[in-house]
């Protein structure tokens, strides 16, 4: 059973997201550590990108602090590195944009990805009309148990491209529940439920729900109807701001951890 | 899934954007698809090009720049007579008679220049649309003209103080409302880039310049001309006088690029003309030259002129390099800036800082050609809004 399998063993899991460089390398590092190692199921690490076009003020602001203090995708996957010598077990999807990838060659990311222990990506502006040139590297001849390239489904795809979408979906389903971007919202979206069968009705693989969720408290709404909750801007948000970001990462994880068990 | 009209120029173009947008685009794609063969859409584009744009736009022969420079007739094709001064009103109109179509009541709209958004927001006035144009605070700065211009004609001018403060951010901005509001806003994207069906839909409805130009110089010269130039930022003035020759091998087609401080100074949005800084790579949902360090973060780019001073150059233009149907150059702010008054003084016109541009290649090669050739350059908008800018620059020389 691989990493991404065995992460789902206890559903709902969660999910947060934070970005490798922000505030700084070192204590980036120290975050995602802390959320593993206090109750966090899997963790969505931060590949930096100068325009982040699917993404709110809150991570655009951490992702650019993160590229004045020299992060790359290089160091980046150091850090995966760094992160599993201390033990960190849960898998860790690496989630950027496109471009920083095409220019580190893509065949040198993904096989360096793998070995530094990443267990998956996201790619938010690689739809799946434009999926195949990353997806067929994946699966490159040499290669045994190729990492998922985690798909995205929207509310605005129609149920043709849901299906589409959902099939052969490796890993888990990455649902975005709000049309827009990343960022916090008052109220979880209405229909988000529909939306989940549907998914489901095409797949078998987890269906995770993201964007929008910021509260223990629509983390457990969503935790009802979802195998996965996606936090990424009020982590950000919360930690980076903090005086403490590793203690505030602990308190955040368990507090999420309280209501999703 | 498979697309209606070609995705791709060889290599370049396609659609990498967020998933939520995806259905946006075959949307667009299929009501384009349907408008290009409905009669109806036509009359009405083609009566409003006429009655409201005020086309065909002159070709005005530029008889004492061309004895000045003493070798090739100069012909300027004159986009910036077309209402609101620019070729942008061409494809704002187009996109906009779309959006009716589709049922959708708002637009967004990025702006470097802000003849753009100045044609996004007269479109929107004319045919009753809520506007946002998002532009860079810089870019603000620096247009300020055209700002007021947009708010007088109702729409609504949001500054982007993220990044670089110019163009590239403003589409950021741009993309995110579309994002979010996708279901009753259209994303009226003004150049020949970002994802397909953008760069096709910008070079159909711009492709009237070339059109119209073709028949104008065959009908006052008798022949075609040798050489056809325009400046490229996007490129969707360049691709539109260009569609009217592609097919004319033996017409060159050169772009001009935005030089900046000079090359070597790395200050410049020459996408094209920078081996060390531009790669393939995907921006803006598209795949191009794009300038970006080596990383892949987006470089910031310099030019004088704000239509110009952008990362990343069409698909289109980048296939077009490839199999050398088009090649490809640079002039810096100050050959623009000499050009600019050159233009004045000889023919009595001033033209925008980004076609300056265009005009300064057509300084740099017309004396080495024979005074039998034809150079047709487009003139793709007017200077007025870049007053001050010329004002500061002839300031700071002065110094």
């Amino acid at each position: 059973m691989n990493r991404i399998e065995n992460a789902f063993k206890n559903k709902p899991i969660f999910m947060p997201y934070f970005p490798l460089g922000y505030p700084n390398l070192e204590i980036s590092i120290d975050v995602i550590e802390a959320f593993a190692k206090n109750g966090a199921d899997l963790i969505e690490v931060g590949l930096s990108f100068s325009d982040p076009l699917a993404d709110g003020p809150v991570i655009q602001q951490a992702t650019q602090v993160a590229l004045e203090q020299g992060i790359t995708i290089k160091k980046s996957l150091q850090a995966v590195k760094e992160l599993r010598k201390r033990d960190v077990t849960i898998p860790l999807i690496l989630m950027g944009y496109y471009n920083p990838m095409l220019a580190y060659g893509l065949e040198k990311f993904v096989l360096d990805a793998k070995e530094a222990g990443a267990d998956g990506f996201i790619i938010p502006d690689l739809p799946i009309e434009e999926s195949d040139e990353f997806e067929n590297v994946l699966v490159g001849p040499t290669r045994e148990s190729p990492l998922p390239l985690i798909r995205m489904i929207a509310p605005t795809s129609s149920s043709d491209r849901m299906e589409k979408i959902a099939r052969n979906a490796k890993g888990f389903i990455y649902l975005v529940s709000v049309t827009g971007i990343t960022g916090e919202r008052k109220s979880i979206a209405e229909g988000l439920s529909d939306l989940i069968s549907s998914v489901r009705e095409h797949s078998s693989v987890p269906v995770c729900v993201g964007f929008g969720i910021g509260t223990p408290e629509q983390a457990k709404e969503v935790g009802q109807m979802a195998d996965g909750v996606i936090v990424g801007t009020a982590c950000v948000r919360t930690i980076g701001g903090s005086e403490n970001p590793v203690e505030m990462a602990r308190e955040f994880a368990k507090s999420f951890l309280k209501v999703l068990q | 899934m498979p697309t209606l009209l070609p995705p791709k120029f060889g290599p370049y173009g396609g659609q990498f954007v967020p998933e939520t947008l995806m259905p946006a685009l075959i949307e667009l794609e299929e009501a384009f698809v349907k408008a290009k063969t409905d009669v109806e859409f036509q009359k009405e584009f083609n009566k409003l090009m006429a009655s409201f744009v005020g086309r065909p736009t002159p070709l005005t022969y530029a008889k004492r720049l061309s004895e000045k420079l003493g070798g090739a007739q100069i012909y300027l094709k004159r986009e910036d007579l077309a209402h609101t001064g620019a070729h942008k009103i061409n494809n704002a109109l187009g996109q906009a008679l779309l959006v009716k179509r589709m049922g959708k009541k708002r637009i967004v709209a990025e702006t470097g220049a802000g003849q753009h958004g100045v044609a996004s927001a007269t479109a929107a006035a004319l045919l009753g649309l809520e506007c946002v144009v998002y532009m860079g605070s810089v870019d603000i700065a620096r247009q300020e003209p055209n700002v007021f211009r947009m708010k007088l004609l109702g729409a609504e001018v949001r500054p982007v103080n993220s990044g670089t403060k110019t163009l590239k951010d403003a589409i950021n901005e741009a993309i995110r409302d579309w994002v979010t509001n996708v279901r009753d806003t259209h994303y009226l994207l003004g150049s020949a880039l970002g994802p397909h069906p953008y760069p096709t839909i910008v070079r159909e409805f711009q492709s009237v310049i070339g059109t119209e130009a073709r028949e104008q110089i065959l009908l006052e010269v008798g022949r075609l001309p040798d050489t056809v130039i325009a400046c490229v930022g996007g490129g969707s003035n360049a691709i539109g006088v260009f569609s009217g020759f592609v097919d004319d091998e033996g017409v060159e087609l050169i772009g001009v690029e935005a030089g900046g401080s000079g090359i070597n100074s790395g200050k410049h949005a020459a996408r094209f003309g920078d081996a060390t800084k531009a790669r393939v790579g995907v921006i803006h949902g598209t795949r191009t030259y794009v300038l970006q360090d080596e990383d892949g973060q987006i470089a910031e780019t310099h030019s004088v002129s704000a239509g110009l001073d952008y990362a990343a150059v069409g698909p289109e233009h980048a296939m077009m390099r490839d199999n050398e149907r088009a090649f490809y150059t640079s002039a810096t702010d100050a050959e623009a800036l000499d050009a600019f008054h050159t233009l004045c003084h000889t023919e009595g016109i001033i033209p925008a800082l980004e076609s300056s541009h265009a005009v300064a290649e057509v300084i740099k090669r017309a004396s080495s050609m024979r005074k039998d050739q034809i150079i047709l350059v487009n003139l793709s908008g007017r200077g007025d809004k870049d007053l001050n800018t010329v004002i500061n620059e002839m300031k700071e020389n002065r110094e």
